[in-house]
């Protein structure tokens, strides 16, 4: 029996190993590749950047002489704004739905979470008009505008979901306490959402971060570029510049990895405590 | 504004109308309306209008007829719903399956180091696709060597070919890629639904003498139908947006070799913006937007109708 299980445990670390091998490898390719001389990166992809073959000739590049660091402050101030906004914003409306009965709150929360099954981009011909319009157009505010609106619905979700399970007893503790709603929400309820944040923090913020469609629709000046729509463009621009290209691509991996590994412990948390259900 | 509405009410002694509420749902509903719903709704109706001097002309249903009705606008219509309908199965087929035999896997109790293959399974899904897609192009080039070096290297390097380029391989590399990165969005909802299943189920079920492989089947799935049903409808949905950003980065806004990769995000954004010869049509935009948004709402009404509602007849 315990042989039996010993020997299906190894087996179940083979597969996850040979799976996590197939997720690294081509990350790790560009990493390694990235610190080596242009020769080195042709002629001997797969070895590790040693000795001769180091060269950081990329890094210097693309972090002085072109406008990636600027690409890199545009996409941290767009994700950041965009994620406070929507955590707060969705933590508000999530909480005046799931505490009070009005008219009309059916009708509303259904509407507010509407915006999942629905992509924002089918309104992108309209979006473009109305962002020209109001004088938006290559700026940083209507990218901000637009990842708020489309990450709303799904916080609304999740948070309306966790905030319906957790028990109306603290809540109304405190308004014996003679705490006005405000104070209950920022004192009551933000410090018990804690545990489904993460969750909401990570599905919004991905889709923000590297998104394409909008930064390239809405905001494809030079001075309003993102990460990913800069490295887009650059990597037409200097293909043969392969050092250039590669550290590039390892400097715009990193934000991401950073906030994945501040949040990855909460992650799996908030979607178990019954954030997410079918 | 709302603000001093609030602070009016606790001075006056009649019953206190409850601005607060309208405090906390006001700028969610605002900036989700304004920015969400309404280009939406305004798309649709602009579908129903044709450039004319100074401004849209109603013409009705027209533009449709043109998309369903004029080759030039069907068949690449036609040609961008089906590799999408492609891209679809082929990720129900390979990406959800693969995702819930990890999760499977990741959920075994006795498991040390979850947490790791967790964050590595989830790390692909973390990146740009434009760097997703540089990735894998330099890695499938022929010029780098990296991919045919590799098989020479298993000994089928004669099977290597430079699969982006080719017009019968492409539009299935674009998708394995695609499965590459995302494959770990289900994977976390499958491993969240499956740690959720009650400690007491799954040791009822080992008492009546099933295994690991039967309980997952016979108890653990059963359980978990609903997160299929979830998943469904998220891949139904981003196959049809989403998959635009990994094609216009490996394959450009034409969607090449000769349209082969072709689905309607990248067309949609061709036939709004133009691109090379072709002029942009805001009209024609919106109706490619409209149908795609048809097409959605039928996926999400099938979903919403059918599958969820039979679904939670199993759900306890």
């Amino acid at each position: 029996m315990l042989v039996k299980q010993r020997i299906s445990s190894v087996g179940i670390h083979a597969v996850l190993i040979a799976y996590s091998v197939l997720a690294l490898f081509p990350l790790a390719l560009i990493v390694l590749n990235s610190f080596k001389t242009r020769k080195a990166i042709f002629r001997d992809p797969t070895g590790l950047p040693l000795g001769e073959s180091f060269s950081a000739k990329g890094y210097d590049s693309v972090l002085s002489n072109s406008d990636f660091p600027l690409y890199f402050g545009n996409s941290l101030t767009v994700t950041v704004v965009s994620l406070v906004l929507i955590l707060l914003l969705g933590a508000m409306a999530s909480h005046a739905l799931s505490e009070y009965r009005f008219p009309g709150d059916t009708f509303l929360g259904l509407y507010l979470v509407l915006g999942i099954m629905v992509p924002i981009r089918l309104g992108t011909v309209a979006l473009l008009e109305l962002i020209v319009s109001m004088g938006l157009a290559n700026t940083l505010t209507a990218l901000i505008l637009v990842y708020t609106a489309q990450g709303l619905p799904i916080a609304i979700f999740i948070f309306t979901e966790f905030l319906r399970s957790v028990s109306k007893e603290i809540k109304d503790s405190a308004r014996i306490d003679g705490l006005s709603e405000y104070r209950i929400f920022f004192e009551v309820v933000i410090p018990l959402v804690r545990p489904v944040i993460a969750t909401v923090a990570v599905f919004s913020m991905i889709p923000i971060w590297n998104d394409l469609w909008f930064p390239l629709i809405l905001s494809p000046g030079e001075e309003s570029r993102t990460v990913t729509l800069g490295v887009q463009q650059f990597i037409g621009q200097y293909t043969v510049n392969w050092g250039a290209v590669l550290a590039s691509l390892s400097v715009a991996i990193l934000p991401v990895l950073v906030m994945y590994v501040i949040f990855s412990k909460q992650l799996i948390r908030g979607i178990t405590a019954g954030a997410v259900k079918g | 504004m709302a603000n001093t509405g609030s602070v009016s009410s606790e001075q006056t002694h009649r019953r206190p109308v409850r601005w607060y509420i309208l405090v906390f749902l006001a700028p969610a509903t605002l900036i989700y309306t304004i920015f969400a719903i309404y280009p939406i709704i305004e798309s649709l109706r602009l579908s129903l209008y044709e450039a004319g001097d100074g401004g849209g002309v109603f013409v009705g249903l027209a533009n449709y007829a043109r998309l369903f009705g004029e080759p030039l606008w069907a068949d690449q219509f036609w040609n961008a719903f089906k590799n999408n309908i492609v891209l679809f199965l082929m990720h129900m087929l390979i990406q959800n399956p693969i995702a819930l035999a990890l999760a499977a896997l990741l959920s075994v109790p006795t498991l040390k180091g979850a947490a790791t293959y967790r964050t590595i399974f989830f790390l692909p899904t973390l990146l740009s696709v434009v760097v997703v897609g540089f990735i894998w192009q330099l890695i499938l080039s022929p010029l780098w060597g990296v991919s045919p070096a590799f098989m020479n290297w298993l000994g089928i390097g004669s099977f290597f070919k430079p699969w982006l380029g080719l017009e019968s391989s492409a539009l299935i590399t674009v998708t394995l890629i695609s499965i590459w990165q995302y494959v770990g969005i289900p994977l976390m909802l499958f491993y969240a639904a499956l740690l959720n299943v009650p400690e007491e189920t799954i040791e009822a079920a080992r008492i009546d003498g099933l295994n690991g492989w039967w309980i997952f089947w016979k108890v653990k799935l059963p359980l978990i139908l609903p997160t299929l049903g979830l998943v469904g409808i998220l891949t139904y949905i981003g196959n049809f947006t989403a998959s635009f950003d990994l094609i216009y980065t490996l394959q450009g806004g034409l969607a090449g070799p000769d349209y082969s990769t072709d689905v309607m995000g990248t067309f949609l954004f061709r036939t709004f913006f133009g691109f090379q010869a072709q002029l942009g049509d805001v009209y024609m935009g919106a109706t490619v937007a409209s149908a795609l948004f048809f097409i959605i709402l039928i996926g999400v009404g099938l979903y919403l109708f059918g599958v969820q509602r039979r679904l939670q007849r199993y759900d306890s």
